[in-house]
């Protein structure tokens, strides 16, 4: 295809007007606010909703609200997640009568896609995608965060409905059973 | 013997049956009039069974077909009406000429409809049953709410989730939200009930199968129910703890996750686990089960309905008898011994044609073969080749302990009857082996292949394995044996390989591959088929289904069985 080449018209032939034209541009722009964040010294704030690195959350009494049900484990798309469950002689649970807590919990933050569904199928709200977007590390093994990392980087999750507190106090209530002899 | 000599089931010409004419949700069937009860025995066909015959699940829990029928949880009630009948004894009919139908409802109520338990209703001729009727779905509805009132809902860490009958029939059938706000009648959690379980009282329906098994089946009259009403609580009885051999089928039979096992508890969730079709090995009864493993991992076994062998069930011991698989000693390296060095990694090459070129070498006579009633079938048929060949003594060991009524076997080998079938093992079994002792304290015997037996325990000593110039042994875990071995060969567990095992009813069983494994070990069937190939030149098959159906062409009492058609069941044989 052969596109036509239109001759310049006087206006555009003097050159300066269009010089002129751009730095006006250059101008403007000059004295406005500045956009460029200076990345690692300045940080972005990050907006509500975002999904992050997940991690871990202990209850307002730092029991471990993970009870090992593994459904994170199965949901993950890129099996990111292993979850190594306590087994009959495990160690007893923070919340006795929740009866387990998975002896080791390990995310592969090289794996996860953070698409938030271990958070989404949770029944427990133990596990969140929090802010965390930077992650980084010298080695692979380094990237796999193991159940202690995610606790500590997870910190207090302010349940409200705590149900296995509510289930014992429920318990405790009806200790002298069936009925209390008069 | 001709091909004729392999048997499928024996069958007697089944006696005429009487069949009834009933409808299901409208769609008229033909169903027997009588059918097996839990027992075998022929008693009035129900509703239950009916409704299975036309293809439509009646959702149960206290119903199991194995089981007395007790028809307490009330889950199965459907929708039925019978033929009208008239004041003088004649079905009244519909204009059309049709039998009038009577939908059966309450007396005093006669717009509300009055259910029959499926399980435990007999059918008659001309019933109608409606198992998706709205007012069936509604008592279903009902009766699930009811059952959930005190359920805890600890699905999170309940170990049945997954696998949970009150979980699935809640999605079918229940409701999506509880309308119970009082506090929940709360009941002991995780009670020992004996060495094997444990018990959440919360969790229990009080469907009562495992009442009734451990009472019906194993008859020992462990368990029972204390209190009343929502307080009802299962239990064992004071100071006689639910230990009998065969406690761990209640948590299979256990609809919710009130009976869990010990062994298996908190292990691994259940939707996670692959499920193989496999063969216990534990006695010579050959229970069905299916293996449950995850990741190269043995999580469980559980037992896998065989009416012609285990029915439904399967003894704790053989259940538990799977972690030696996993056991970190196992033997994964081929070893060859140097007499300088002592033993030696090899390659499989290295190791077999060293041994193929010793066994040529060796006089005939001079070999003798100690082989195991735990190989399979096509791996002893392989070793009997090289017996022939090399005109060896062969036997393997009897292991013989105590059994029960139920399903322990007195024979501890999984397959005596592959042995003896093969030809390896000698009559009596056993009754060779300490012809095979003399032969090497006199001499005449240089050469010992011993297959998965410690013979240092059966009457061949470190002293006379030590006068041998050749031993060879394959095993799966390390013996004194395998320590004095010359060519150690690394063999594969029962979930580890394929094969077929005879039990002591002449049955013939396909075990499935689970896992992987371990090292470098390798099926014994594989590399035996190399050895038997270097020795004898004999060939003609690269697969397990070709070796069997050589096998089978062979072996005079295996005459007429394929591989394919051993199916998941099995086959008995003339024995």
């Amino acid at each position: 295809m052969i596109v036509k080449r239109e001759k310049l018209s006087l206006w555009e032939r003097l050159y300066l007007p269009a010089i002129i034209g751009g730095f006006k541009v250059t101008l403007r722009h000059f004295f406005r606010k500045k956009v460029t964040m200076q990345y690692p010294e300045e940080k972005w704030v990050v907006p509500q909703g975002y999904r992050g690195a997940p991690y871990l959350v202990r209850d307002q009494e730092g029991n471990t609200k993970c009870v090992s049900c593994q459904l994170c484990e199965f949901v993950c798309p890129p099996k990111a997640i292993k979850i190594i469950p306590p087994g009959p002689a495990g160690e007893i649970a923070d919340r006795p009568n929740a009866e387990k807590m998975p002896k080791e919990f390990e995310i592969n933050m090289l794996r996860c896609i953070f698409c938030g569904y271990c958070e989404e199928v949770c029944p427990e709200e133990a596990i969140f995608l929090m802010e965390d977007y930077s992650l980084t590390g010298t080695s692979r093994e380094e990237m796999i965060y193991n159940k202690e990392k995610l606790l500590a980087l997870g910190g207090v999750h302010n349940d409200r409905i705590r149900k296995w507190k509510r289930k014992l106090e429920e318990a405790k209530e009806q200790a002298a059973f069936p009925v209390a002899k008069p | 013997m001709s091909a004729a000599a392999a048997t499928t089931e024996t069958k007697p010409s089944p006696p005429p049956v009487e069949k009834i004419r009933i409808k299901v949700d409208g769609r008229e069937i033909e169903v027997p009039k009588l059918m097996p009860d839990w027992q075998g025995k022929l008693q009035p066909t129900t509703m239950l069974q009916a409704c299975a015959l036309a293809g439509v699940e009646v959702p149960h829990y206290c119903y199991h077909p194995k089981l007395p029928v007790a028809g307490n949880c009330r889950m199965c009630l459907v929708e039925f009406g019978l033929p009208l009948i008239g004041p003088d004894r004649k079905p009244v009919l519909n204009e059309d000429g049709t039998t009038k139908i009577a939908k059966q409802v309450l007396p005093y109520e006669p717009t509300t409809v009055r259910g029959a338990i499926a399980c435990a209703t007999p059918i008659s001729t001309g019933m109608e049953i409606y198992p998706g009727s709205p007012a069936t779905r509604q008592m279903r509805e009902s009766v699930l709410e009811f059952l959930l009132i005190n359920h805890p809902l600890d699905c999170p860490i309940c170990d049945q989730a997954g696998e949970c009958k009150l979980q699935e029939y809640s999605v079918d059938y229940g409701q999506s939200a509880s309308r119970f706000v009082e506090a929940k009648v709360h009941k002991p959690k995780a009670v020992d009930l004996g060495p094997r379980i444990v018990l959440d009282d919360e969790r229990c329906i009080l469907c009562s199968r495992c009442v009734r098994f451990t009472k019906d089946i194993v008859g020992d009259d462990a368990l029972g129910f204390v209190n009343r009403g929502s307080y009802s609580t299962l239990t064992h009885f004071p100071g006689k703890p639910f230990d009998n051999n065969y406690t761990l089928n209640t948590v299979d039979i256990c609809p919710v996750g009130a009976l869990t096992s010990k062994d298996f508890r908190f292990q691994m969730r259940v939707w996670f686990l692959k499920q193989t079709k496999s063969i216990c090995t534990s006695c010579g009864t050959g229970c069905n089960i299916v293996i449950g493993s995850r990741e190269e991992k043995i999580y469980r076994y559980e037992p896998r309905q065989n009416d012609a062998v285990n029915s439904c069930w399967m003894c704790d011991a053989g259940r538990l008898n799977y972690k030696w698989v996993g056991r970190e000693d196992r033997l994964v390296k081929c070893g060859v011994r140097n007499p300088e060095r002592g033993m030696k990694d090899a390659s499989w090459v290295a190791a077999l044609n060293e041994i193929a070129d010793r066994l040529k070498k060796a006089p005939a006579g001079s070999v003798a073969i100690v082989a195991s009633a735990r190989q399979t079938n096509e791996e002893l048929w392989l070793l009997s080749k090289l017996k022939a060949k090399l005109s060896a003594t062969s036997d393997s060991v009897p292991r013989i302990g105590e059994g029960d009524k139920l399903l322990v076997n007195v024979d501890k080998n999984p397959n005596s009857y592959g042995a003896r079938l093969t030809g390896v093992a000698a009559d009596p079994m056993g009754s060779s082996l300490p012809k095979i002792a003399d032969g090497i304290r006199g001499g005449g015997i240089k050469t010992l292949i011993v297959f998965g037996e410690d013979v240092t325990k059966h009457g061949i000593g470190a002293e006379l394995l030590g006068k041998l110039e050749t031993l060879i042994v394959s095993d799966i875990l390390p013996s004194q044996t395998t320590e004095l071995a010359h060519y150690l060969l690394p063999g594969c567990a029962h979930a580890e390989k394929r094969g077929t095992f005879t039990n002591i009813k002449g049955r013939v069983q396909k075990l499935m591959k689970a896992v992987e494994p371990r090292g470098d070990g390798r099926p014994e069937w594989e590399f035996l088929h190399d050895l038997v190939y270097n020795v004898t030149g004999q060939n003609g098959f690269v697969s397990i289904e070709g070796l069997f159906n050589q096998m089978v062409k062979e072996v005079p009492a295996f005459n007429g069985l394929t591989w394919a058609g051993l199916g998941d069941l099995g086959v008995a044989v003339r024995i």
